[in-house]
């Protein structure tokens, strides 16, 4: 590590290294380190030169528009754009509040056998394919919700707008549900870690001054808000840009309806199913565009997480050692 | 990880000895039952394996267009522009060479109504407009006197992908609904006033099969083979026509007499008593001036098995075989192909 | 409240056990000796199997091996070996970044760097694909994996005169290959599982392909083209795959968490 250079640097520092191989072994990982720098630019740039002419002809009206029309060559993104964004939030409503009870669980609750196991069990949900998640999501999720779940909620609720209208099944619930149970793993993982890493301290001392194990559980959460907060925006990366579980369930219309019984469309899955067949430069250059903005949104969502839960766990570690 | 290296460099070796010639092609799904069934009867009796991926007519026409396919395969004609990007960036002219005609069928799944639903093509126009929104409404009903439509909702559903079945479809509604030619016009992939999307016949015939009270548009084959109910249409001549082999031919025949010199025609809407309303041809697309000899030869032959007794499939999977006449235009459009300007023998 | 939270714990458990079930059940049924030695059929003719779509995703698992790999591992090496400037930070940064990246993305820059210069679909872009989806899992569980090695080894190293290169090849990699192994079957799970990507570089194929610069048969792309028809042997099929996906995912999860828990 850079002990070693550390070392190389006190008791030699004017010394080139002597040994080839050194200098060899350090600009070879160096050049393939740099690889992925050049692999995340060249496709930047790729999908920005692609795009262009969309993004002559249309600006920013390319993220305003609803008017998707290949016959007129005339683009707009934003029912994908609301098709992916309302899809990953019903998902997070879903996910969050059961990803982390279940760290909760894991944490507080559950025997110290149990956890391993379990552990595993939700990592394993995190294995499954997409494509599988869409197929055990078309044949079996979606005929649930068109008979049992979306009836219900219409009698009950059925006047409020999210809830209106003919239960077709697929629709932006059953995506939303889809996602839901596809980020439920890297919500709750990530969750159980950062409760994890609450200081025990900070427990012991709620419970010293007469807190129950309740509002001792609380005040870890509220300690760890940072890093659940990351979690859950994780989870939200990762819904942002799922494929084929949301194109086989989503029904693929580009519209934007208030009711959650509509079908809809997102960013990812436009790509899937119109790209290879997009016929004119304006309409593929469209779909290279949909492609940038969704790489765009992903990588900022990705980077506030990231930096979230790093802050967090930097600050836990040092809480812990006071 | 020696051993799964090495499995994997004899079975590359394997693949590259076992080298069978195999020649790449994309396109409608429409045609892509019978298709299949060729590819694998001509795989049988040559050993050339015709890899086929039904991808929608849409992408079997840009992949022409960008030269990463050795043929393409529409039923909806590609546009003037499109040619000219083709030639522009292909260097060679592309040619349609009609195979098979099929129905473009109304397949509806509401068991309570049984088969044989018969609609009026302004009823289907609103239909697919959306201001029609019940199974139970009077419009439907007055063609349909004596029978019990039940209140439920229509679903539409129509294609997510760019598609030759749509080109067909909306190219008949254009031609009997003034106000679906203004709203929504003709192409391979329109804006649809409402509706699921289904990825391919196949993803449309799946979504119906899978949605009580929903209708599609599907070729005739993907209807009967997931026996699903489809409606008879009104034609021009004011008859309502179940989709069948005859009645397509029947339309068919009232207007390949004026086919032009390309073979890009529509035929539907078609005049004459027996004619079914949705018909269609399907076309290959060909370069005319092939870049590989081998290939060249692979698919002239081809071409002229499915002329031949490639046609003696269609019937028993519900396509209409070419009009004679059509298959003399076809075997001259062939004998234009060339391999670097000189014809393949 | 507690009550909840083992409630969550419950609900967590039923798409897994829901999801299984039905894999299981309506895929055993397809999942013959043909499924896995003949090729597919015709439409609407029954039997065949998916013997080229289960090759192809090994084909295109092992080519996208070649790619992120070497990528992964030597990435890995350095951010752990060398890491500790600022250059280091940015890839770190960057590492997350294209694991974040959407694999539909990554199939459509496949397809504008791969597939559009060489003029036709084929399991060379499948693979490239794959390759920078395996990169970031690779590295990371790489640097991860090679950190814990302690110190000690290195400084013992360099007190008998081992050059770096030489120590971190024979003598700290090996400790820590364990891991890194692991990271390496988490990358090949995921890789064996993307549709994505595949849908407009590899394309597919009925037939076995020929070469590698032809569009080459893969099981998720099979399963998502069987499983949107209406054909009902076709759906029987799409769900064999997706049983045999499942297996293969189970499998190397266990096999990574027999690996790791050896370490301790």
């Amino acid at each position: 590590m850079d002990v070693i250079q550390g070392i190389q640097t006190v008791v030699s520092p004017k010394i080139v290294s002597r040994n080839f191989g050194d200098t060899v072994f350090k600009y070879l990982s160096q050049f393939f380190a740099f690889l992925i720098l050049l692999l995340i630019v060249l496709m930047a740039y790729e999908m920005y030169a692609s795009s262009s002419l969309s993004i002559q002809k249309f600006g920013w009206s390319f993220l305003t528009s609803t008017e998707w029309d290949p016959v007129a060559d005339q683009y707009g993104a934003l029912p994908f754009i609301y098709g992916t964004l309302m899809s990953s939030l019903i998902a997070l409503v879903i996910a969050v509040p059961i990803g982390v009870g279940i760290a909760i669980f894991l944490v507080e609750l559950a025997p110290k056998w149990l956890e391993r196991p379990f552990s595993f069990i939700v990592e394993l949900l995190a294995g499954i394919p997409s494509i599988v998640y869409g197929l055990w999501g078309f044949f079996v999720m979606v005929p649930w919700i068109r008979t049992t779940v979306e009836p219900f909620l219409s009698r009950h609720l059925g006047s409020f707008p999210l809830f209106e209208g003919a239960p077709y099944g697929v629709g932006m619930l059953a995506a939303g549900v889809i996602l839901s149970i596809m980020i439920l793993p890297i919500i709750s993982s990530i969750s159980r870690d950062v409760l994890k890493a609450v200081p025990v301290s900070q427990k012991e001392a709620a419970l010293a001054l007469g807190s129950t194990r309740w509002e001792a559980t609380r005040i870890a959460l509220s300690y760890s808000r940072s890093g659940i907060i990351g979690a859950t925006i994780l989870g939200l990366g990762r819904a942002l840009g799922e494929t084929m579980a949301v194109t086989m369930v989503i029904g693929n219309r580009p519209v934007i309806k208030a009711s959650l019984f509509e079908p809809g469309y997102t960013m990812a899955s436009v790509l899937a199913n119109e790209f290879t067949e997009a016929t004119t430069e304006m309409y593929i250059s469209a779909l290279i565009e949909i492609a940038l903005v969704l790489f765009v949104v992903t990588l900022l969502v990705n980077t506030v997480a990231r930096l979230l839960v790093w802050s967090f766990t930097r600050n836990a570690d040092a809480g812990g050692r006071l | 990880m020696k051993k799964f290296l090495s499995f994997l460099l004899v079975s590359l070796v394997m693949n590259v000895a076992l080298a069978q010639l195999q020649l790449n092609g994309a396109g409608a799904t429409f045609p892509y039952v019978i298709y299949s069934k060729w590819f694998d009867e001509y795989q049988k009796k040559t050993g050339i394996q015709f890899n086929y991926q039904s991808i929608g007519s849409g992408g079997g026409i840009k992949q022409v267009i960008e030269g990463t396919v050795d043929f393409g395969a529409t039923d909806g004609p590609m546009k003037d522009e499109q040619l000219a990007e083709a030639k522009a960036k292909q260097g060679t002219d592309v040619l349609h060479i009609p195979t098979v005609m099929g129905a473009v069928v109304a397949m509806y799944n509401v068991p309570e109504i049984g088969t044989d639903l018969k609609l009026t093509p302004d009823v289907l126009a609103e239909i697919f407009l959306g201001k029609i929104t019940k199974w139970n409404d009077a419009k439907i009903a007055a063609s349909n006197t004596g029978r019990t439509l039940p209140d439920k909702a229509i679903v539409v559903v129509h294609r997510s992908d760019g598609s030759g079945t749509t080109y067909i479809f909306v190219d008949y509604l254009s031609k009997v609904s003034d106000e679906w030619k203004s709203k929504v016009g003709v192409g391979t992939s329109v804006n649809w006033p409402i509706g699921l999307g289904g990825k391919g016949n196949e993803g449309v015939a799946g979504q119906v099969k899978q949605i009580e009270g929903s209708i599609g548009y599907v070729e005739l084959a993907y209807a009967v083979m997931n026996n699903l109910p489809y409606a008879s249409l009104k034609n021009k001549a004011g008859n309502f026509v179940s989709p069948s082999l005859e009645s397509v031919t029947a339309a068919a025949m009232n207007e390949a007499k004026k086919m032009p010199e390309d073979l890009r025609v529509s035929i539907t809407d078609a005049g004459g008593k027996d004619s079914y309303p949705i018909s269609g041809f399907t076309w290959l697309l060909v370069y005319k001036d092939q870049k590989d000899e081998v290939k060249a030869k692979a698919i002239v032959n081809f071409l002229r098995w499915a002329f031949k007794e490639g046609q003696a499939f269609a019937p028993g999977l519900y396509y209409a075989p070419l009009p004679k006449e059509v298959i003399t235009l076809n075997e001259k459009k062939i004998a234009s192909i060339t391999y670097k300007g000189k014809p393949i023998k | 409240m507690y009550g909840l939270c083992i409630l969550s714990a419950l609900i967590a458990l039923i798409p897994l056990l829901l999801i299984f079930y039905h894999t299981i059940s309506l895929g055993v049924s397809a999942l013959n000796v043909d499924f896995f030695t003949k090729l597919p059929k015709p439409v609407g003719e029954p039997g065949g199997g998916l013997a080229n779509a289960i090759i192809g995703t090994i084909i295109l698992v092992g080519l996208g091996s070649i790619v992120g790999l070497p990528v992964g591992v030597f990435a890995g090496v350095y951010l752990s070996e060398f890491g500790n400037n600022k250059f280091a930070t940015i890839i770190r940064f960057l590492t997350d970044v294209l694991n974040g990246v959407p694999s539909i993305v990554i199939g459509v820059v496949a397809y504008t760097i791969v597939v559009l210069p060489m003029k036709h679909f084929s399991a060379y872009a499948g693979g490239f694909a794959l390759g920078i989806l395996m990169i970031p899992i690779v590295t990371r569980t790489t640097e991860e994996m090679l950190k814990t090695v302690p110190n000690s080894y290195r400084e013992a190293a360099l007190a008998l005169g081992i050059p770096q290169w030489k120590a971190t090849l024979r003598i700290i990699i090996p400790v820590a290959l364990g891991g890194i192994v692991t990271g390496i079957m988490l990358a090949i799970a995921r890789a064996a599982g993307e549709t994505a990507p595949l849908l407009f570089t590899a394309l597919n194929n009925r037939f076995w392909h020929t070469t590698l610069d032809q569009p080459i048969a893969s099981l998720t792309v099979f399963i998502y083209n069987y499983g949107v028809s209406p054909f009902e042997d076709w759906i029987a099929q799409a769900w064999a795959g997706a049983l045999v996906l499942i297996l293969l995912i189970l499998l190397l999860s266990i096999a990574v968490r027999i690996v790791t828990r050896q370490r301790y």
